[in-house]
């Protein structure tokens, strides 16, 4: 696709109120937009804001919609303060890939791309402040509480499931589900572990300088004092490996989970349910006005007639709307499918690439320090 | 050359039912005769096409390194070439081959533990002959506390593997309690062949009985202790504020050893246990690989679009992967680790020929100072003058052996920290260019897929 998103991040002060904004640039050929290559500031909330419009717009009519990067109330608090530790940076870098990876998966998405909000955000200058996503306000709180309420209606609604596919798709992604978060958790165990390997590297490699510096044999002396200067490197090339765990395989893992779990079968039950429950009430409405015909009130039976109607239309449009869900997550599953078959390849093959360079430095640290160690006489 | 090594660990179920780990584990270690120069039964040490057998030989050759110049002399030849574990307790059989008429037969060997060696380093510690010498630091005692909680650990986990990620996780950790096993036996040795390759400790009355007694040591070892009731080690502890404290040497080689000796052994005691830290976050690293590899595994399975041969392949390679990684581990901790490890133990010996050195110099003023008392006295001065020639002569016989002793074993450590850096950057590269192989044959081929 000729189209690419670059996110480009910096801090703006605002006098008492310091917020971080990120800089969007949107490179693009594509005639839906004004120019080929613009710049927008927008702030964390914006981003919020679009995907629950998004949200609001397409979830329940099947698609699969990327969920918006998570928000870690600690992790902002410590930006907010102006704290410069590696941690806040850490951050915001982490935040920055993520909205970065959030807004590609957003284009990629053929109908989302076309979507008039998209194109504001991407291109507009100013953009209303999206107000009901502060962290702690009562908007806040609200969502939260009708997200548990559907998780509760999701587990009495029992679907009379006619098509397999369906049936086997949950299935696979129930399990993809699993497997994903294992995998995930291991992968963030060895993120970890690296970071560790990499500080005590660098402990080790100033314990060796000063082992050298202690050390009365001249030639041994100078040896050790380069095995420190190897360890060094070393150390620096273990932090590296880990970013790159991090960024391309575990940050990977942990958007697909998140994108699994969007929920568009949820959606699908309950279109079902709205069409049933609709056909039950046209059933009772038939009742009513069958009951009506002996009761001799002409006009309860032609209001009772016309709530027939009225059902009739609920019940037609229902079965539509069940149609048409159906069919959209057919559409959206087989593009998702293709989506992630394409995203793993492409990162397995990176992380791979990751590693081979990992290596090859190491092979080039070693090297240098042979003939020092041979040196020693 | 090791060629069968058998490891029973509790079978699987039991791990659930048993939180401590109880019931024996056995593991034995069988070895066929080393290769030496000049050995009666020439046996090839590389003939094995076994995998297993030649890894585990170059392992014994490159911990033999660790020191350098043993067991050369055929006159006295000492290896331990079985070893039994059972629990905690490490039975060694230790094998001597000899042509010295000192000893009753030419070949024997005898079952030895821990504490028999313990006791062996004691004597010779407390013989006052040895003064002069850096007498060969004692082995440490068998430690198989990480493997062991490591296998705790493993039990505990057990629910949340595969019946694969698990069982090569305990392959795994078998591998280590084999590796600690294999360490040990070769620090015991190496501390016989120390002796054996010395002039004076290879004669030593005490080794022979070591060598040769066929009976348990046990109960000249509850005898020794009540004899020497621990005097000298309790006096060691305060060794250093003795070093320290002390007035500067006349003697310049002494002076600069002193200054050298005790700034060294801190480095190398921080060095040593940074190091320690550092190889065991490689392992852990190598650990999260088995995981990572079996659960791309399992989503291969059960994956059937396109993916299926990426994740497959890939899965292969990080099992592959962390082979090497572990093997990058397990060699930075031999060469590496032990060595600085050892030379540690080493450089405490030295400083406590140091210290005994002080000690003859403070019993040789005490010495004068009778001398000097006596005469104003005018009494027992023939005793008090012999008293005096004796300390002067103990000194300077310390002082003589000493430092003998002391410029040989600089040599020593120049030599062995040279083998075992150049060995191990040699190793480091090799590995790298193995995973290089591994991880540029497995782009290819997902590249074409």
């Amino acid at each position: 696709m000729p189209y690419k998103t670059l996110i480009l991040c910096s801090k703006i002060c605002d006098g008492m109120n310091a917020y971080m904004a990120y800089k969007v640039t949107t490179k693009t050929s594509l005639n839906l937009f004004n120019r080929n290559e613009f710049t927008v500031k927008r702030r964390f909330s914006d981003f919020l804001g679009l995907h629950s419009k998004l949200a609001s717009k397409y979830l329940h009519i099947g698609y699969i919609v990327p969920p918006a990067p998570e928000k870690s109330i600690v992790g902002m608090t410590k930006v907010k303060v102006g704290k410069e530790d590696l941690s806040s940076a850490e951050f915001v870098e982490k935040r920055r890939s993520a909205l970065e990876r959030y807004l590609m998966r957003t284009v990629n998405h053929p109908a989302l791309l076309k979507d008039p909000d998209v194109i504001q955000f991407l291109e507009s200058t100013e953009l209303p402040r999206a107000v009901s996503t502060q962290a702690l306000s009562g908007a806040g709180i609200l969502r939260m509480v009708n997200k548990a309420a559907e998780a509760v209606n999701k587990m009495t609604i029992k679907m009379n499931e006619s098509d397999a596919w369906f049936e086997e798709k949950q299935q696979q992604f129930e399990n993809l589900d699993v497997q994903l978060r294992k995998l995930h958790a291991s992968v963030e165990s060895l993120v970890c572990h690296r970071k560790e390997l990499s500080v005590n590297t660098a402990s080790f490699a100033k314990s060796a300088a000063m082992l050298g510096n202690s050390e009365d044999h001249t030639a041994l002396s100078r040896a050790l004092s380069q095995l420190a200067e190897v360890e060094e490197k070393i150390d620096q090339l273990h932090q590296e490996q880990a970013y790159a765990d991090f960024y391309l395989f575990s940050e990977l893992l942990g958007d697909y989970v998140r994108l699994i779990t969007a929920g568009v079968f949820d959606h699908r039950m309950k279109t079902w349910s709205k069409w049933q429950d609709a056909q039950v009430m046209l059933q009772r409405k038939r009742e009513a006005e069958a009951k009506l015909q002996y009761a001799n009130k002409p006009d309860k039976l032609q209001q009772a007639k016309e709530e027939i109607k009225e059902w009739e239309a609920k019940v037609q449009q229902g079965e539509r709307d069940f149609e048409q869900i159906s069919k959209n997550i057919r559409r959206e599953v087989g593009r998702f499918e293709k989506q992630r078959v394409k995203d793993f390849k492409v990162v397995i093959i990176k992380y791979l690439e990751s590693l081979v360079h990992t290596q090859q430095q190491l092979i080039k640290y070693w090297e240098a320090f042979l003939p020092e160690a041979k040196a020693i006489a | 050359m090791f060629s069968s090594a058998l490891l029973l660990l509790p079978p699987r179920s039991s791990f659930l039912q048993q939180r401590k780990i109880k019931g024996k584990v056995a593991a034995k270690i069988k070895t066929e005769r080393r290769e030496s120069p000049r050995s009666l039964t020439h046996r090839p040490t590389r003939s094995s096409a076994a995998m297993t057998s030649i890894s585990q030989d170059a392992d014994r050759e490159k911990m033999r390194s660790v020191s350098v110049d043993l067991n050369n002399d055929s006159s006295l030849l000492i290896d331990i070439p079985d070893a039994l574990c059972e629990r905690d307790k490490v039975k060694f059989t230790v094998h001597t081959k000899t042509t010295l008429n000192s000893f009753q037969k030419p070949e024997f060997s005898v079952p030895r533990q821990h504490e028999d060696f313990i006791w062996l380093h004691d004597t010779l510690v407390e013989t006052e002959e040895y003064a002069g010498l850096i007498i060969p630091p004692a082995p440490p005692k068998p430690d198989f506390e990480g493997p062991r909680e490591k296998m705790h650990k493993l039990g505990e986990g057990e629910s949340t593997m595969t019946k694969e990620e698990y069982a090569k996780m305990k392959q795994e950790l078998e591998a280590e309690y084999l590796a600690v096993f294999k360490k040990t036996v070769q620090v015991h040795e190496i501390f016989l062949q120390r002796l054996s390759s010395h002039p004076v400790f290879s004669k030593d009355r005490n080794f022979q009985i070591f060598l040769e007694y066929d009976q348990d040591l046990s109960v000249r070892r509850k005898n020794a202790k009540e004899f020497f009731g621990g005097f000298f080690k309790n006096m060691v502890k305060s060794a250093d504020e003795v070093l320290i404290s002390g007035i500067k040497d006349v003697d310049e080689f002494f002076e600069q050893e002193k200054t050298f000796l005790l700034d060294y052994f801190s480095k190398i005691k921080d060095a040593t246990a940074k190091a320690e830290k550092m190889t065991r976050s490689h392992k852990n690293v190598a650990d999260d690989y088995i995981h990572i590899s079996a659960t791309v595994s399992n989503i291969g399975a059960e994956d059937n679009t396109a993916l299926k041969t990426h994740l497959e392949k890939f899965s292969e390679l990080l099992e592959k992967l962390r082979k090497v990684e572990g093997r990058v581990a397990s060699d930075q901790e031999l060469k590496l680790t032990e060595l600085l490890r050892y030379y540690m133990r080493d450089i405490q010996a030295a400083k406590d020929l140091l210290y005994r050195r002080a000690r003859a110099l403070a019993d040789y003023e005490n010495s004068n100072k009778a001398l000097d008392k006596a005469r104003l006295k005018s009494k027992d001065i023939p005793q008090a003058e012999e008293n005096q020639r004796q300390c002067l002569q103990k000194f300077d016989k310390l002082s003589e052996s000493g430092k003998q002793e002391l410029t040989s074993f600089k040599g020593r450590r120049v030599v062995a920290f040279r083998k075992n850096l150049i060995e191990m950057a040699e190793l480091e590269i090799k590995h790298a260019k193995n995973s290089t192989a591994l991880l540029q044959g497995c782009i290819e081929m997902l590249k074409v897929n």
